[in-house]
């Protein structure tokens, strides 16, 4: 990470954060209380490995298979499951469906909790203080900042994660894409949009 | 406890401007600390619930100020101190004090697969049935604990109605403060927006949080 530190910051000196948490580093691997191995294979985990793209493909599935759609509202940390995700910040999940009469939307005002099993770790907004006081009292104002207007005669659901209960937004499916395949859907889907901040759009039918 | 963590319903704190990119990590040491967080936190010395409420426990303005991954570090350190892992010496030298024995074996590389597989699941068997069952309408309870607690200030006093019965989880209350995982039913409680802001409200909607038991009254 020294090498990183360095191509990214070019003659900068490193900042405090990153000298503390060097020493704090070193000292523990002294004391043989973590493993520089095991570091990489975490950061490599949510770099790599764990991120939105699991969400998407649970989203791509639920949009394009009913009976999975019946399994991921009955029981969606199993539904999830199937694909291969969970553990970690995703033990128990619950999925909560866009359509043109509510729109759902996902915070945690106390802390950060977020579905990292689907979605990988939180963007900073979703950590920011701005997101989490308002998100709860003024969701509609919130969801303009990030260009997003919901009619008033829909309902705006806010989920704050206050337990061990993570939420996923599945968001409503585009008009034409009828027929595509999950891989094609799943592309679609962004970050955003099953955290409820945005709606999926089918940019090439102009849905 | 009642602090600036707590700041559901707050104004004044911002706009949000989310920028249209980001990468994971903003800079390598981010990386380090959630990596050092998640293998220290493997020893098992401290529960989820107590790295949160330590989280806490960082002055109001201070937390303010910091980073998110300021706040982990800074908790880890006590965490890790409280936990009889290293020392404020240790910290403060960055070197292992003299004759301290080494520890092992941490988490492996191997060995992090499957730990973030397993994660840590927080359902419980209850000792007794539910109180309350779907449909029945709540209170949240006027409470202001000085420990952690998971029910936010807004919510506090305003009347609700439970929407889904999560079954027992472990209390985090208790479970924060060495005090035991006190299994309790865990329901989802759907808040009108108008009973909870009033007309101030922003328009039809509701706030789903998720409350434990002993937070709610029947109403």
């Amino acid at each position: 990470m020294a090498h990183d530190a360095h191509h990214d910051h070019g003659q900068e000196p490193p900042s405090d954060m990153a000298l503390r948490v060097k020493a704090l580093e070193s000292l523990l691997v002294e004391k043989g209380l973590v493993d520089p191995a095991a570091l990489d294979a975490i950061i490599d985990t949510y770099e790599h490995k764990v991120g939105p793209r699991n969400g998407a493909r649970v989203v791509a599935r639920a949009w394009s298979d009913p009976a999975y759609l019946d399994r991921l509202r009955a029981d969606a940390t199993a539904a999830i499951a199937e694909l291969g995700y969970g553990g970690r910040q995703g033990e128990h999940m619950v999925a909560v469906e866009n359509t043109p009469e509510v729109h759902n939307l996902v915070v945690c005002t106390l802390c950060s909790c977020y579905p990292w099993s689907v979605l990988g770790l939180p963007p900073v907004w979703y950590k920011s203080s701005p997101y989490r006081s308002r998100a709860v009292i003024d969701p509609r104002g919130v969801l303009a900042e990030f260009g997003l207007s919901v009619p008033d005669e829909a309902e705006v659901r806010v989920w704050d994660s206050t337990a061990e209960i993570r939420y996923l937004v599945i968001p409503a499916r585009p008009a034409g894409t009828e027929g595509w395949t999950e891989d094609a859907l799943a592309d679609l889907v962004s970050r955003d949009s099953m955290i409820g901040v945005a709606v999926v759009r089918n940019l090439e039918g102009g849905a | 406890m009642n602090g600036v963590h707590d700041m559901g319903g707050m104004h004044g704190l911002g706009p949000i401007s989310p920028p249209t990119e980001e990468p994971v990590f903003h800079e390598p040491w981010e990386a380090r600390a959630l990596a050092l967080t998640l293998a220290a936190g493997a020893w098992g010395r401290w529960t989820l619930d107590a790295s949160r409420h330590q989280r806490e426990l960082i002055p109001g303005p201070d937390y303010l100020r910091m980073s998110y991954y300021e706040k982990w570090i800074t908790s880890l350190e006590t965490l890790m101190v409280n936990g009889g892992l290293v020392t404020d010496g240790e910290i403060a030298s960055g070197r292992p004090a003299e004759g301290a024995v080494k520890a092992s074996p941490p988490l492996s590389a191997e060995q992090v697969e499957p730990a973030m597989a397993r994660g840590g699941p927080t359902d419980r068997p209850l000792p007794k049935p539910p109180r309350y069952v779907v449909g029945d309408v709540v209170r949240a309870r006027n409470i202001n604990p000085t420990g952690h607690t998971r029910l936010p200030r807004y919510a506090r006093g305003h009347v609700g109605v439970i929407s889904h019965d999560h079954g027992g989880h472990v209390f985090p209350d208790t479970n924060a403060h060495g005090l035991g995982e006190q299994p309790q039913p865990l329901y989802q409680v759907r808040f009108e927006a108008a009973e909870l802001w009033g007309p101030d409200a922003d328009g039809r909607g509701a706030v789903y949080l998720d409350l434990w038991e002993t937070y709610l009254d029947p109403a």
